[in-house]
């Protein structure tokens, strides 16, 4: 039987191998855009925070696009030793039908695979009609919506179990 | 989204769950809800690329990051990316980290009493080749001791981190080596159910790669996720 490499996890040494990508701005100075400041923490079942934990985003451009060769749309941000992150970026276009979010791929000691979320922007009058946002039930749909946080920023968590937990997806 | 572009789902058995009680920090770090069935589009479909540029020269070899040779037993760690069909990752991004022959990351959260070698930094990274191959010499890294449970010894492996052609390939896996008696012990290795699967991580002893008075040869090769439509047999 043929199978694919199973998963491991990144384990606690993570940043000596990842961090020479790690990125506070995803979006060089130059590319044009809506920029959006982003934190968050990211938390375990007893709601502790995650000191070893590491976001991949992938985005689109303002157009939603992933082929712009200006602008990569990937960056990886490390949770801090309390177990927050913060990034800026570019707001991202409309793909299709989706609704604006960040692909988020999440990694930290404990987890065996990558976990995949996204988040989506507050305020957007198009989550109803976005064909990932419609299979969450209701009551759920809010882990992946940030929120203004008052400051100008959005904050957005990463909680990885029970009951407040981020809807995590299946691809 | 024609269905025939998207990629397969694992085969049961041959991924760990996120909860795998025996590595006691899945515990509280796995997700509890049932992960919510989602399409593959776009984003899903596409990933970053990387250039030869921003990888850098010379991260191919972790033996020479210092100012004197690292400490250990040099070895050649080479294989190719490939995804469930054969198909070869070109130009992707292969990072990888490790602790030093004695045992011990380069990072300050690890306490482990064994000797740092300052000419050793235990990371590297390169792009693949037109055929998805790659090529690494090292130091063989030590086991080491943690504290998941009464004397537990992590055997010895690499971490190994690849992109491959989409977000959808995305795998950050580890690589063993063959015949470590600590395996069976293991249970992060173990937290793969099915055997065969498990045995895609432990590399294996290669004399085309073992390079005369130098270093012994490992080969090792990923297999990513598949495109399309399940290969009919025969």
């Amino acid at each position: 039987m043929a199978s694919t490499t199973p998963s491991q996890t990144v384990g606690p040494y993570l940043q000596i191998g990842l961090a020479w990508l790690d990125t506070d701005t995803i979006a060089p100075a130059g590319v044009a855009g809506e920029r959006v400041r982003i934190r968050g923490r990211m938390l375990d079942g007893d709601a502790k925070p995650i000191a070893d934990g590491l976001l991949e985003i992938w985005q689109a451009d303002p157009a939603g696009r992933f082929d712009n060769p200006a602008f990569r749309g990937f960056g990886r941000v490390p949770t801090k030793s309390d177990g927050t992150f913060a990034f800026t970026t570019i707001r991202p276009g409309r793909i299709g039908s989706q609704a604006p979010h960040l692909l988020v791929g999440v990694f930290a000691r404990g987890l065996l695979k990558r976990a995949v979320t996204r988040m989506y922007f507050p305020g957007d009058a198009t989550h109803d009609s976005d064909p990932l946002l419609s299979l969450v039930e209701p009551a759920r749909r809010a882990t992946l919506v940030a929120r203004p946080a008052g400051d100008g920023s959005l904050e957005w968590n990463i909680v990885l179990q029970g009951p407040h937990e981020t809807v995590f997806f299946d691809l | 989204m024609a269905d025939e572009e998207n990629y397969r789902k694992p085969l049961p058995g041959t991924q760990p769950e996120y909860l795998h009680a025996p590595y006691g920090s899945t515990r509280k770090r796995s997700p509890s809800h049932a992960l919510v069935a989602a399409p593959q589009l776009a984003g899903e479909l596409a990933g970053p690329r990387f250039t030869r540029e921003e990888v850098g020269v010379g991260y191919d070899d972790l033996t020479k990051h210092g100012n004197a040779p690292a400490l250990g037993e040099r070895i050649v760690v080479a294989g190719r990316i490939l995804d469930l069909d054969g198909r070869p990752a070109a130009n992707t991004l292969v990072e990888i980290w490790q602790c030093n022959s004695a045992g011990r990351y380069a990072h300050a959260i690890d306490t482990h009493d064994a000797p740092l070698d300052p000419n050793f930094t235990g990371l590297g990274r390169v792009l693949t080749d037109e055929e998805g191959g790659y090529k690494f010499t090292t130091i063989r890294p030590g086991a080491y001791p943690w504290g998941n449970h009464e004397n537990a010894w992590r055997p010895a492996h690499i971490h190994f981190s690849v992109f491959g052609p989409s977000f959808m390939t995305r795998l950050v896996t580890q690589m063993y080596f063959p015949g470590d008696p600590l395996l069976a012990f293991d249970p992060i290795f173990n937290s793969t159910a099915d055997a065969e699967a498990r045995q895609r991580m432990v590399s294996s002893f290669n004399w085309k790669l073992t390079v005369p008075e130098r270093a012994l040869g490992f080969h090792f090769d990923i297999v990513l996720r598949g495109r399309g439509a399940t290969p009919r047999e025969g």
